[in-house]
């Protein structure tokens, strides 16, 4: 089980980390939502839960609940750069079909 | 696919659900678009990397060209090339001439006040100019933040008045920009470096840029942002650093015969000498001249000097901007540095050494506006729910209405927090009045023609009544970026009539200060001239009645004699009312009150005479 993150995710997650002043890491997770079922959460993370599971990329910790790890294994967190536009992108091998916007998804 | 944001622990947004929103600087010479992502508030580039869109139009057959390309024309294509477009927002034609040598565009005949401008693609209103700077920020927002905007955050200075934030609001329709609130530029970079946070104090924002110098003294208390006062230059900026430094150039070298272009040449040796004085003590600048090759050096000492005049005024403008906000050096508890040119050393060193305390710096003088406003437009659209920070600004001049005589009664005062509804009684001032104008007005003055117009409107469909029987009550309503609506109701009859205030030209940069200064050193002319309307209002009142009255019952009631007097009466009456001394009308009045009151008394005796006639006294009983 392990989820890992290219080094672009990883600068830019450190420099976010640094300019917000505080937080242990980046958590990812997964939630029933949206118009395909799953959902992907990421978020700063202020308080590691005694049940999550944390990687190390580069040195930034990913902090995962056991139960989003279930959805996410294998997943590369990655950086990419679409135009004008930037952002998170999750590299999942679990997923079946995703929403048109890529927002949720399914397995 | 959609790139996901790192959102704060637990607030992770639905899918879809985003609320994108951003704050945008709409600045005289450059506009800016920034927006909060991954927990950072940043400035948003567009494919060049470029964050500074310039402030310029260019028309052409085809859709409008906006930003650098449009500026490169400039010189090429002046008739179609509109820049400085804020400086005549929310102005009429008849301000522009006030203008002078910004006017090189071809205005079109006006018609309504709004001044439009002939272009190859048709004639443009400066709403229009601006709404299509406004459109070039929003889609490169909306490319950058991968959606829809939810809506936008705009700053106007804090001087604007209704009619140039109401022109502000329209572009920003015209652009297809939902407007969370209008925000001033100063409160903006003051949100920006977090001080609303703060519990409460003074705060000078400096704002020196390009070509224009702002000083603003803000009151925060209770988290409501206060502009006690504005004062500055429109005509002085970084753009005179250079200026002063290229004349030193000429001098140095012995140039005489100067062309536009060697001009041009030396402004811009002179504007990269003064970036590079702000990093290092000295600066090496060659010259390519046509007999030869050339070099100076410029040391910071010589620069300083040579811009300490200029300097010196913006201090002299913020010894007056304190005076007018009552407010004592050592009062001010934070500066604030907002502007590329306080870039420059020798402005921060002065302006610490006159507040006597360090400015804020740390945020990119040119980008703290715009990201302040980004801050509040992502606390707007509701992207931060714990927080319980709610932004307000005040009303910079009183707004009011009209009553009899020329009079101007305030409904609202100056610095009240917005928004805010306000509402006032007022009743007819003659027997059977169907209609009442409404004639809305803003300033601080106490006649009408010395404050500034906003709006007229009729409530129709009065009942007759006899005068001050009626209670008409006018709402005052201002909503959060201080545009005004008014609504006036009839109480027994309900009938209604309202108005948006959308006055159609606006005041120039420093009238406002203008005006609150007039209304203080005209307040003894004010007062009189006060009294006197209002001595006027009573005479005509009585003459009318009066007359009415003759006209009614004078053949029956009066005698010849009688009725003469009366008239000789309301006759002197009537030369004192249109003199100057109230208290001799006040006087006339009374007077002919006294003269009066045994008409009036057989008017009574007669109207109860025929009440009762025809009446047996059983009836007049019954009815006790």
């Amino acid at each position: 089980m392990a989820i890992t993150m290219t080094s672009a995710a990883a600068n830019h997650v450190s420099r976010y980390l640094q300019s917000r002043g505080h937080g242990a890491g980046i958590r990812l997770g997964v939630r029933t939502s949206g118009c395909s079922g799953m959902a992907y959460v990421l978020e700063f993370v202020d308080a590691v839960q005694d049940e999550d599971e944390v990687f190390e990329a580069e040195g930034v910790k990913i902090v995962i609940d056991p139960k989003s790890l279930l959805y996410l294994d294998g997943t590369e967190l990655d950086f990419v750069k679409e135009g004008l536009n930037e952002g998170f992108k999750f590299n999942n091998p679990n997923v079946k079909n995703e929403c048109g916007c890529g927002e949720s998804f399914n397995i | 696919m959609a790139l996901l944001q790192i959102a704060e622990p637990g607030q992770t947004p639905e899918p879809h659900q985003r609320k994108l929103a951003v704050g945008i600087d709409l600045g005289t010479t450059n506009s800016l678009v920034a927006a909060v992502r991954n927990g950072e508030t940043a400035t948003l580039p567009d494919h060049d990397g470029q964050h500074l869109l310039p402030s310029v139009v260019r028309y052409t057959d085809a859709e409008p060209e906006v930003g650098a390309g449009a500026l490169a024309q400039a010189a090429k294509d002046p008739f179609n090339t509109i820049v400085s477009v804020k400086r005549l927002m929310g102005r009429g034609a008849e301000d522009l001439k006030a203008l002078g040598g910004q006017a090189v565009y071809r205005f079109a005949p006006a018609d309504g006040g709004m001044p439009y401008i002939e272009t190859v693609a048709g004639r443009k209103s400066p709403v229009q100019v601006s709404a299509d700077i406004l459109s070039s920020l929003k889609v490169r927002a909306e490319d950058t933040l991968a959606g829809e905007l939810e809506g936008a955050v705009i700053t106007v200075p804090a001087y604007f008045d209704d009619a140039q934030r109401q022109a502000t609001k329209d572009a920003a329709q015209i652009a297809g920009i939902k407007v969370l609130r209008l925000l001033n530029e100063p409160t903006a970079a003051a949100v920006a470096y977090g001080l609303d946070e703060g519990a409460e104090g003074v705060i000078a924002v400096y704002d020196l840029g390009g070509g224009t110098f702002d000083i603003s003294i803000l009151r925060l208390n209770k988290g409501v942002f206060e502009v006690l006062s504005t004062g500055g230059d429109s005509a002085l900026g970084g753009d005179d650093f250079d200026l002063a430094l290229a004349e030193w150039f000429k001098d140095q070298l012995q140039l005489t015969d100067i062309d536009a272009r060697l001009s041009r040449e030396l402004t811009g040796r002179a504007r990269w000498a003064k970036e590079q004085l702000s990093t290092q003590a000295s600066v090496e600048v060659g010259f390519d001249l046509s007999g030869g090759g050339s070099s100076l050096t410029v040391t910071r000492e010589l620069f300083d000097s040579l811009v300490d005049n200029l300097i010196k005024k913006t201090l002299s403008a913020c010894r007056r901007a304190l005076k007018d906000a009552q407010v004592e050096l050592d009062e001010v508890s934070e500066v604030v540095l907002v502007g590329g040119s306080t870039r420059v050393l020798a402005v921060r060193e002065r302006v610490e050494a006159y507040f006597k305390r360090a400015p804020h710096v740390n945020i990119d003088p040119d980008r703290v506006v715009a990201i302040g406003a980004a801050v509040q437009a992502d606390l707007l659209a509701g992207n931060k729910p714990d927080s319980e920070m709610l932004l307000l600004d005040v009303l910079p001049l009183s707004l009011g209405l009209e009553t009899m005589g020329g009079l101007t009664e305030k409904v609202i005062h100056r610095n009240t927090p917005i928004p805010v509804a306000k509402a006032q009684d007022f009743t007819t001032y003659q027997d059977g009045q169907n209609g009442m104008v409404i004639h809305v007005v803003q300033g601080e003055r106490e006649l009408v023609d010395d404050c500034r117009s906003l709006a007229r409107f009729t409530l129709r469909g009065i009942p007759p009544m006899a005068a001050g029987a009626a209670k008409i009550r006018v709402s005052f309503q201002v909503d959060a970026d201080g545009l005004l609506s008014v609504s006036a109701k009839e109480l027994s009859s309900g009938v209604v009539s309202e108005i948006q205030v959308k006055p159609s030209y606006g005041l120039a940069d420093n009238e406002i200060a203008d005006m609150l200064k007039a209304s203080y050193s005209n307040a003894e002319e004010d007062m009189h001239a006060r009294s006197l309307r209002e001595q006027q209002v009573e005479a005509d009142r009585i003459l009318i009645s009066l007359e009415q009255a003759i006209e009614a019952d004078g053949d029956v009631l009066l005698s010849a004699e009688e009725l003469q007097h009366l008239q000789e009466q309301m006759a002197l009456l009537l030369q004192l009312r249109n003199g100057t001394n109230y208290k001799l009308i006040e006087k006339g009045v009374k007077e002919l009150a006294k003269a009066s009151d045994f008409f009036a008394a057989r008017r009574m005796d007669l109207s109860i005479k025929e009440a009762l006639k025809g009446q047996s006294v059983d009836d007049i009983e019954g009815d006790v």
